[in-house]
Order: C-alpha cells, then structure tokens, then sequence
C-alpha cells in the first residue's frame, strides 16, 4: 500500500487537471463535486496508509518511495521522493480532511460566483502543493510544495482581484513569503554544503550522530526559521495574513488556517534533530518569537470589528503559540495544537463565512447581532468553536493549549507568564465576538437598506451543504482532544505515535516542579479561559447577564467599573495604538522597501540618458577601474 | 662616438601604439559626429596592428604579422557596415551628431 | 616556386566543422539565388533558414556521439575545438535561428517587406557564434566576435521605417566597434608577453612562466581588456548601457535574436578563454568576475523594476540573467576546489535553458505587438499592451505565464534547474556571499516578471485589441514552451548530457 503513496497527492492534481480540461463544460455544482470527491479519495487514501503504518512495530514506521531521480546537478543528487512517516501521515490525514469538508462547503459558498470552477482548480492545486510539502522526502521536493502553496494562496487572495485591496493584499503576501523562500533556499544550500544530502534521513541523520557542527546546524535551524516565520506569520513577517482575508472565506480557512500558515510548524518539527543540536539560543528565540507574536497579535485582535480580521489575527497568535511550544521542545504538543486548532478554526471561519453569506457579505460585527435566532445551525457550532478556541474543558483546544504551556513552564515561567495572558486575551476577544455576532440586539435591522432595496432585511440560514462541515467540524472540535490526554501516559496516543520522529529532541519535563504540578496549572489554566469569557461578557453583555445569571452578574458588577475604565481608557487606547502601529508602521516599512528600490533604480536610470558617448565614456571608466586594479596587483608582485 | 641612442626600439613603437590607442579612445569620448567617432575606432584598431608587428617583430614570430591582415579585413567590413547605417540615417535629415540619437534612454 | 609545393595546410575534419559549412551554405544560397529571382512564395526564406539550421543540429548529434566515444579533440591545426561544451551550445544557437526566423517570417510578412537578406543575417551571425564557441584561438575568436557583431548591428538597424531601430543600430555599432578594439589591445598584449594566441598554449606558457614585475603589469591588463571586451557583448555592469536601447529600438524577432544567440555565444567563449587559457590566473579574474557579476545581478534586478515598456524590462532581466550566469564562471576559478566543473556545467545548461526561454518570451512580446493599437510610436510594447491577454488569448497568456515563471525560476520550469545549477556551483567552490547576492536578486527580479503576469491575467483588455497567433510564430513559441516545460519537469534529460561537458578540448 505505501508504495502508492504518490496517489495521495496526484489525487488532487488529477482534480485540478479535469476541472481545467472540463470544468466550464461541468458547470456551476459539478465540478465543485469533482474537486471535493478528489480530495475525498485522497484522504482515504491516507487512512489506508495510516493503518498500514500503523500496523508496523514503531521503529519500522517509516517508508521512503523513490519515484524518479530528479535534479544530478554536479556532486548533487536529488531524487523525487516521498516519506511516510507519523509525522507526514499526521499532516495528510488532517489536510486531505480538513480540505474535504472545506470544499464541500465550498460548494455552497461559492455557488454562482462566475469563475465556479476556476475556484476548485486552484483549491485542488493548493490541496496537491500541500501535501507535496508535507510528504517531501528532502528539503527540495517539500520546497516545491512550499512555492506552490504560496502561489496557490497568492492567486486565491486575488481571486476577487476587481476589488483593489485584493490585488494589493495578493502582492503583500507573495513578496513577504519570498523573503522567508530565501531563508529556505540558503538553508537547502548550507545543509547541501555540510551534509552533502537534501535528504531529511540523511540531514537529521548527521545532526543524531553528530557529524554537523553545532554552528553549522545553527545556522540551517536559523534561516528554516526566518522561512517559517513567513509563512507562518510570525512576528516580523505577520502582516501578511489579516489582509489575505480579502479572499474567499473558504480560502481563509483552508489556507489561511488550518493547513499552510502551519507548514512553518511542520518544517521545524522536520528537522528537529537539527534544531536539537543546534546552540540552545536558537530554541530560546524561537520560543521568545512565538510568545510575542501570540501577545501582540492576541491584543490586536482586542480591537477589531471585522469578522474575519478578528479570527485572522487569533490565528496568528495561535501560530505564535505553536511556534512557542516548538522553542521549548514541546513538539507533540506543537503538532497537537496544530491539529486541533485546525478543527476549531476552520469550524469559526466557516461558521463566519456562513454569516457572511447569510448577511449578504457584511463582514462589519458591529452590524450584527442576534444571530442565533435566524442562524441556529451556524450559531451552535460557532459557539463550539468558541469553547474549544477559549480554552474550555473539555473541548479540543483546552487540552492542546494546557499541554503546551505545561512545557513552556519547564521552559521559562516567564514565558508561561505571556501565554497564560494570550490565553485570557483569547477567551475575552473570541466572547467579545460571539456575543457581538450572536447575541444582544439584531443591530442588522437598522441597516437593513443597505444590503439592497427591499428595506424588511433578514439574514437566512446557509444550505445545507455549507452546514455539513460545520457540524463535522463541530464535533472533531469536542473529541479531538481525545488523542493526549494528560491524565495517564497510557492516554499519550499522539506521543506514543509520533515517537519516533520527534523522540530524541523533545524535551524532558518529567521531573520538573510544573510537571508534578500539572494539575495546579490545569486548574489555573481553566480559572484564565473563565476570567476571560466573565470578563468579556461583563464589558459587552452586562444587560443580557441579569436575566441569564444573577449570581455571576453580582461579581460582574464590581468588576465593571474597573475594567470598563481600563478596557474604554488607557486599555483602548493601547489597543489601538498597536492596530495603528500595524497599520502605518507595518506597511510603511513594507512600502518603503519598495520605494528605496523603485528611487536607486531611479538615480540609476539617470546614467541610461540615452547619449552614446555617455555609454562610452561608462565603458572607458569601468575600464579604467579594472585595468587600475590589475596594474595594481601586477606591480606589487 | 658617443652615439645618441635614438635607434627606436620595439618598445618606441609600443608606446606609440598606446598613445593613439588612447587618442582613439578619447576620441570616441568627445566627438560628436557618428563619423569622426567611427574614424576614432578605426584609429584603435590600427593601433593594435601597430602593436602587433612590433611584437611579432619582437618575438621573432610571423603569426603577429598575418594577424594584422585579418584585422584590416575586420576594419574594412566594419567601415561597409558602419558607413551604410549612417548613410540610411541621413537620408532622413540633413545634419547628424550621435547627441541627436537619444530617444532610447531610462 | 619549389617553396610554394612544399606547402601543405593544416589537415581538415570537414565533418567537424560542416555544421558551420551548413550556415553557409543556407547564407550563400539565400543571398545569391534570391538575389537573382522575385519574392520566393511559401515563406520559403524562412524554411531555407530552418532547414540549414536543422541539418547543423542533425551534424551537431552526430558529432556528439563521436565526442562521446573518441573524446574531445582540436581541428584545423589547433584553430577550433570539438567538444561536447560547443557541441551543447551549438545545438541551442542552431535551435534559436530556426525558431527566430519562423518568428521573423511572420513579422516581416506583416510588414510586407519579407526579403531574403535578414534571413541571410541570421544565418552568418550564426556562422560567427559558431566560431566564437568552439575558437581555440584568440584572433580566430575574434574573427567570430566580428562576424556576429557586425550581422547583428545591422540586424539591429534593419527596420529602416523606424529611427528608433536606426538609433539602435547605430549606438550597438559604435559602441561594438569600441569594445571590440579593447578585446583585440588585449589579445595583443596577451600575445606580446606569451607568443601566441593559442589558447593551449596560452596556459602552457603561462604556467611555466615565471613572473617578471613589468611584464606581469602587461600580461594582466591584457586578461583585463580581453574581459572588458567579452563584458560588453555579455553586457554586464557597467559595460551593459548599449542592451536596453538596443533590445527596444530592435525590431522585436532581433531582439529575440540577440538575446538569445549573441548572449550564448559570448557567454561560452568568455568560459572557454578564461578556463582553458588563463587558469594559472584565475585568482587575478575570479575577484572581478566576482564583482562584476554582483553589480550586473543588483543593477540588472533592481532597475527592471521601475520600467514600463516590456522590451526594456526584459533587457534589464537579461543582464540580470548574465549576472547569473556569471555565479557559475566565478565558481570554475575556484581551481583549488575539487567540484570547480560543476559551474562549467552551470554556464552551459544555464546559456542553453535561457536561449529556449527568451526566444519565446520575445516571440510573445512579438505577437502582443503585431497589433498596431498595441505598440507606441517606436514599435515597442508597454506593459498596459499585455493587459487581459490572459483573456483575449487564453493559451498565448499561458504559454507568456510559463516562460515568465521559469525567467523567475520558479520550480518546474527550465529555469529553477538552470538557476538551481550555478547557485549549487557557488555553494560548492564556497562562494556564498555571491549565492546569497543572486538569490536576493532572483527575488527582486521575481518582482518584474509578476507585474507582467498581473496585467495579463488581472486586468480587463481593452476592447481595440485583437491580437492573432500567426502559425509560423505559433510553431516557435510552442517549441519554446516545451523545451521550458520538459526540461523543468523532467530536468535529468538535460542534465544527464552534461555528464561530460566540463571536458575541454586541449589535445
């Protein structure tokens, strides 16, 4: 079976090869059905390579299947391959899956948009590009992958390019990721030039035997980082991903989601071997990176009022997250996480592109409200995700997050300070939005003109087949944290799993303070998510508090004048000046690179005046230096 | 007697061979008209042929000299050349300096 | 009398060298007959031109094998090489005429002025760039340098309608001529302290010699005037001011022309030179190669940005390609290291893949510009004249967007192999800061080609345009796409003959 493995991503592929041969003569549902079922086959597909995987003894968890001989470029060879592993199986299975119910959705979504069936080539060519990221046996052919994605991502934020913000985010995104594609490619060519191999058995090999300097293997986990940072969007490159919500919602949830803003993750989990003997700053910056993007982005999201941006920014914090679980050696957590957070964030954005689509795309929260009444479906499940995203036992992402700053303790407390404060963050602004969208009063009947001429406005449940992935989503978001449960090691699957990929590099917390304390911080990391839902719900939903819960509102009550007054004061204040600081600072430096280039071309320009003698007379005075300089050496011999 | 050793030696030719060489070259720099600075090549072109026969002669090596025949052969195709897109030039207008020819620029 | 029967010539492989006797042949043909008769019918100048180019490459094959089995040897007395290094690039020159001259036909058809002399052009520059790769000597070597340059500024002033195109001609020519003289100064200088202008016996010479102050300040500024002369018709920083004027002011089919044949063969006569002749001194050549290509990377990249009319911005990412292409020159000075072939390799897989890529990028630019709504006044395309073409032409916009990326060197295309190989030569020799120079500059330039491609694929066309793909174009272009397609997918066909390419012939 696993040498079928090329099946997993030619699945796609062939997806996408049909709709261009034949998707404007399938139409408007048909070829939306032809690109889901392709992803579908292809993630049964990955089940059947899972179990096979899974049916071997743990050490002989690993198959390599060579297609072809690629690149013998000089003393290089690189063949074509993939690698089977827990890890690559892990991502595949989540990707194929999460990508199904997202293209299933899809249909819905996009249904009478006229470039129907352009939107599933790209989405399958994205799915395909992913999964040759994920399934690369060496650091070229996960490059491939890792191209395509971005391209794949820059052509789905431009989808709607007749609006202008589009085409601009769609440049943004594509010239931050090339910036960390270099960051790769110096990386393939350092580890080409210490280890002789882009292969992953034989770079994490030589880090396990110690044959790769610790400099050398510093400055590959380096510049792989500053590749991750990029597409992961972390802090300096995040800026990236709130404007890709230009695109489809789909796409934000597929791509900007769950599946290639987490292929940094991915990466650093490759290689950890690498990362493992590497200098330990590198682990510490990582780890520093990731709590500071998962708090600035954490406190952005405080003060937004698009629907999308909300989540946009939640979902680089998140990544923040990861990448702090990653610096501290916690990597089974930092795969769990990412699992889970790929439930319960495709579920929010596509809970929230079903409002989009049910308020006829009004994407602005301050325009909602109430919209359990007319949208039940979407709102349950909304309020899922919410749960799992918050941090409430005993949904997914509780168990993820728990795990994670359990390590990130052992680590550093001051670190695990950041997070348990991203963690209150995180609960207050996800209430914030819940309650702006669903709850308090229907404020979609005051502008109910502007959505068109008929002025008795009603915002409608989505069809059913939008509906489907969410209720899907909604229940892997409640269970999913079934596969670590820290309660015995028995209850360890994913670990156990993953073992033999991550086991020499992960860090060992079993005798530290944290450890024995684990449910001390379990508890504590409940009092947090709760501090911050009460927290939320007192700022925004005080008056909906008497009726539903009086003895919470007593305490709410005390609360309130306080942190109304930090929250409207000095805390908005703040607040938005991060958002400004985004806004201006961010994107000015963006814009200002392209501006430094676009005035030394310029100055530059002004020597190509167009005079032959002046084109002469750059000749002579190049000449001049040259022949100056080789006189000099030739008379100092 | 004491003679004065004005006798000119290869190198006197060499000299005088990077001598015209740069006037060429100074030439093309500063003129103005498409055919004084095609006249200044041409300059440059005999310059080395000078320098190729002293050093043949130098050498005691016959292949410098033939070399300068392969080179006057270049400079006559070139003159062909060159005159005949100048003359296609100044079937349009009346006076030519290269300075005119500067559409082409950025 | 009885000196003169005593002589002899060198002895004379005419199978070798009938590829170049083919190009003659086709020229001699073109020039005399159709001097003699009235317009040939069915484009039959242009398929003359293709034909003779096509029986060079049959001859070229041929030969290859023979290389393969006897090894690399020198012809007529030590004047030319045989080896699989000009072999490879004689197929890709040989390839770029008979595509130009299908591109040609069409343009020149539309134009109605289709006469036999620029195909004969074509077919002696051709002749030239033959020579250049595969001289064995220095004033051999210029003849071909000469025979090149002198078809292509003519080529570059042939659309006498046009000042733009005269300007062109005439600035290429003045300036050609300049450079030219620096190349011959030097060769006389090299010549001056050696006593020859054999490239074997160059090295020989040069490593037996034992250096004397004065005649070493000779001997270098020689190698340095021979490099000026080759880093004019490479254009690179800041040698490089003739190439935008004259890729814009040319007429479009030219430009491709230039690009293609006249950068590979400068470009594979500067490697042999500098490889086979002047190893001992490579410490001297590698630090200003090293620099030059920086500067021609960096300026070629960066200045490509701010331009609008598509044929300059293609001028500047040309120079930015020859920059590259020098990464991999810089790699074989590295005598010391053992992999120094692969940037040999690099040169000769990276001048071909790129020959393939421009002929068809400018067949397109030639397309898009036969409509006369969408070339200004000098005949040259703007960027708003590829708006929408991705709509108006589905399959034109296709083939535009697949020889932009592999310009760009995205993965699966010819060009992330080609770029791929010099970047992996650096690597290997050491030379990183020069790697990481080009891989910023591929980003940058990257930059340029997604401008184009966001105006094909995003923006509306206007509604005057009506662009048509004539069939000969056709053929070109989808020849082009192609080579670029297969290469990139399948990247071991190519790769694997240039197993033996870094063998040059000495012997």
């Amino acid at each position: 079976m696993l040498n079928l493995l090329w099946l997993i991503p030619l699945l796609p592929l062939a997806g996408a090869l049909l709709n261009i041969a034949a998707g404007r003569k399938l139409g408007d549902p048909r070829s939306g059905w032809l690109a889901t079922s392709a992803t579908l086959i292809s993630f049964l597909t990955t089940v059947l390579a899972y179990f096979e995987l899974l049916g071997r003894q743990a050490e002989k968890r690993s198959h390599v299947e060579t297609l072809f001989s690629w690149l013998p470029v000089g003393s290089l060879q690189v063949d074509f391959a993939l690698l089977a592993d827990p890890l690559s199986i892990t991502m595949s299975l989540f990707v194929t899956g999460v990508s199904t119910l997202i293209h299933l959705y899809a249909i819905g979504y996009m249904h009478g948009d006229a470039k129907f069936s352009k939107f599933f080539i790209y989405l399958n060519l994205f799915v395909f590009s992913m999964l040759m990221l994920v399934l690369g046996e060496n650091l070229l052919v996960t490059f491939l992958g890792w191209e395509g994605v971005g391209a794949c991502s820059y052509l789905l934020i431009s989808f709607w390019h007749t609006r202008n913000s589009a085409a601009v985010a769609g440049k943004k995104a594509f010239v931050t990721n090339r910036i960390g594609d270099f960051g790769v490619m110096i990386a393939m060519f350092l580890a080409f030039s210490h280890v002789g191999s882009l292969s992953y058995g034989a770079i994490n090999e030589a880090a396990h035997a110690g044959e790769l300097a610790a400099v050398s293997a510093t400055a590959i986990a380096l510049l792989l980082f500053v590749g991750a940072c990029g597409k992961s969007a972390q802090l300096p490159l995040y800026f990236w991903l709130p404007d890709a919500m230009e695109g489809p919602t789909p796409v934000s949830a597929l791509i900007h989601a769950a599946t290639m803003v987490t292929s940094g993750v991915f990466l650093l989990t490759r290689i950890n071997p690498v990362l493992h003997v590497s200098y330990a700053w590198v682990s510490t910056t990582v780890a520093v990176v990731g709590a500071a993007t998962a708090l600035f982005a954490a406190t952005i999201a405080v003060s937004q009022n698009d629907i999308k941006r909300v989540l946009a920014y939640s979902t680089v914090s998140q990544l923040g997250l990861m990448f702090l679980a990653i610096g501290s050696g916690a990597y089974v957590a930092a795969i769990f996480h990412m699992v889970t957070h790929a439930f319960f964030k495709a579920l929010l954005f596509l809970g929230s592109g079903s409002v989009i689509h049910g308020m006829h795309h009004e994407q602005d929260m301050r325009k909602m409200g109430a919209l359990r009444k007319v949208m039940p479906i979407t709102g349950f499940t909304f309020i899922i995700g919410w749960l799992a995203i918050a941090g409430v036992p005993p949904f997914a992402g509780f168990w993820s997050k728990d795990e994670i700053l359990l390590y990130v303790f052992a680590k550093s407390p001051v670190l695990y300070v950041v997070g348990i404060v991203t963690a209150l963050l995180t609960a207050y602004y996800m209430t914030r939005q819940v309650i702006m969208v669903f709850y308090g009063k229907a404020r979609w009947r005051d502008h109910g003109d502007e959505h068109g001429a008929h002025g008795d406005f009603t915002p409608h449940e989505s069809p059913r087949v939008m509906l489907m992935p969410l209720v899907v989503l909604s229940v892997l978001s409640v269970v999913g944290g079934a596969m670590q449960l820290p309660f015995s090691k028995d209850l360890h699957f994913l670990e156990h799993w993953l073992a033999p990929v991550v086991e020499e590099s992960e860090a060992h917390i079993g005798k530290t303070w944290a450890y024995q304390n684990k449910y001390l911080l379990l508890l504590l990391a409940v009092a947090v998510a709760t501090a911050g839902i009460v927290l939320a719900l007192a700022v925004y939903a005080k008056a909906k508090l008497k009726v539903v819960e009086p003895k919470v509102l007593e305490q709410a009550w005390h609360y309130d004048g306080a942190v109304a007054r930090v929250v409207a004061g000095p805390g908005a204040a703040t607040f938005n000046l991060i958002a400004w600081f985004d806004a201006n600072i961010v994107d000015g430096i963006v814009n200002g690179v392209g501006q430094v280039v676009r005035s030394v071309a310029g100055s530059l320009r002004k020597a190509q005046s167009g005079f032959v003698r002046v084109y002469a007379l750059l000749i002579s005075i190049g000449a001049v230096v040259i022949l100056g300089w080789l006189l000099l050496r030739g008379v100092v011999l | 007697m004491m003679a004065l050793s004005l006798v000119p030696t290869a190198s006197w030719y060499l000299v005088l061979s990077a001598v015209l060489f740069g006037i060429g070259t100074l030439g093309v720099l500063v003129r103005r008209n498409p055919l004084v600075m095609f006249m200044c090549i041409e300059l440059m072109l005999n310059a080395v042929n000078l320098s190729f026969v002293a050093l043949a002669r130098e050498l005691g090596d016959i292949n410098g000299q033939t070399i300068v025949f392969f080179v006057m052969v270049v400079a006559a195709a070139e003159v062909v050349v060159g005159l005949g897109i100048i003359v296609s030039i100044m079937r349009n207008r009346s006076t030519l300096t290269a300075d005119d020819l500067a559409g082409l620029k950025g | 009398m009885n000196d003169l029967s005593n002589f002899f010539g060198p002895a004379v492989d005419w199978l070798a060298i009938s590829p170049l006797l083919s190009l003659l042949a086709g020229a001699l043909t073109l020039l005399l007959v159709g001097s003699l008769t009235g317009q040939w019918p069915w484009r039959l100048y242009a398929h003359l031109t293709a034909l003779s180019a096509v029986i060079a490459i049959a001859i070229s094959i041929r030969l290859w094998g023979d290389v393969g089995t006897n090894g690399a040897r020198l012809l007529i007395g030590g004047a030319l090489a045989l080896d699989q290094f000009a072999l490879f690039a004689a197929i890709a020159i040989c390839l770029a005429i008979a595509l130009v001259s299908y591109l040609t036909s069409d343009y020149l058809n539309r134009e109605g002025v289709d006469l036999p002399e620029i195909y004969a052009l074509y077919l002696t520059a051709g002749i030239g760039a033959l020579v250049m790769i595969a001289s064995n000597d220095l004033v051999v070597l210029f003849l071909g340098l000469e025979t090149l340059g002198l078809s292509l500024y003519l080529l570059a002033a042939s659309n006498r309608r046009q000042v733009s195109s005269q300007e062109a001609g005439l600035k290429y020519f003045i300036l050609g001529g300049f450079a030219s003289a620096f190349f011959l100064y030097g060769v006389a200088l090299v010549y001056g302290v050696t006593g020859s202008t054999r490239l074997i016996n160059l090295n020989a010479a040069l490593t037996s010699y034992i250096p004397v102050p004065r005649n070493d300040a000779v001997l270098l500024i020689g190698i340095g005037m021979i490099l000026i002369g080759f880093a004019f018709k490479v254009s690179l920083v800041p040698f490089q001011a003739w190439t935008p004027d004259v890729y814009q002011g040319a007429p479009t089919p030219t430009t491709a022309f230039v690009a293609s044949v006249g950068k590979i063969a400068a470009l594979v006569a500067l490697v042999r030179v500098f490889v086979v002749a002047f190893p001992s001194r490579s410490d001297d050549w590698g630090t200003i190669v090293f620099v030059l290509s920086a500067l021609t990377l960096v300026v070629g990249s960066v200045v490509a940005v701010v331009q609008t009319n598509v044929k300059r911005m293609l001028a500047y990412s040309s120079i930015s390609h020859a920059g590259f292409i020098l990464v991999g020159l810089e790699a074989a000075s590295h005598r010391a290291s053992a992999n120094v072939d692969d940037g040999l390799v690099g040169v000769a897989v990276y001048v071909v893949l790129y020959a393939a890529m421009v002929v068809g990028t400018f067949g397109v630019v030639t397309v898009v510009t036969s409509d006369q709504a969408n070339s200004d006044a000098s005949g040259s395309a703007s960027l708003d004249s590829f708006k929408g073409l991705a709509k108006s032409q589905p399959l034109l916009g296709l083939a535009m967007t697949v020889l932009l990326l592999a310009q760009a060197g995205m993965p699966l295309t010819s060009g992330f192999v080609a770029k791929f190989g010099v970047i992996q030569a650096a690597v290997a020799v050491g030379s990183y800061e020069l790697a990481v120079i080009a891989m910023v500059c591929a980003v940058i330039a990257a930059f340029v080609y997604l401008r184009i491609m966001v105006s094909m694929w995003l923006a509306d066309p206007s509604d005057s345009t009506t662009v048509k793909v004539p069939p000969l174009s056709r053929i070109s272009i989808a020849v082009a796409v192609a080579v670029t397609l297969v290469t990139g997918f399948l990247p071991s066909l190519i790769l694997d003959l240039g197993s033996n390419l870094a063998e040059l012939a000495s012997k």
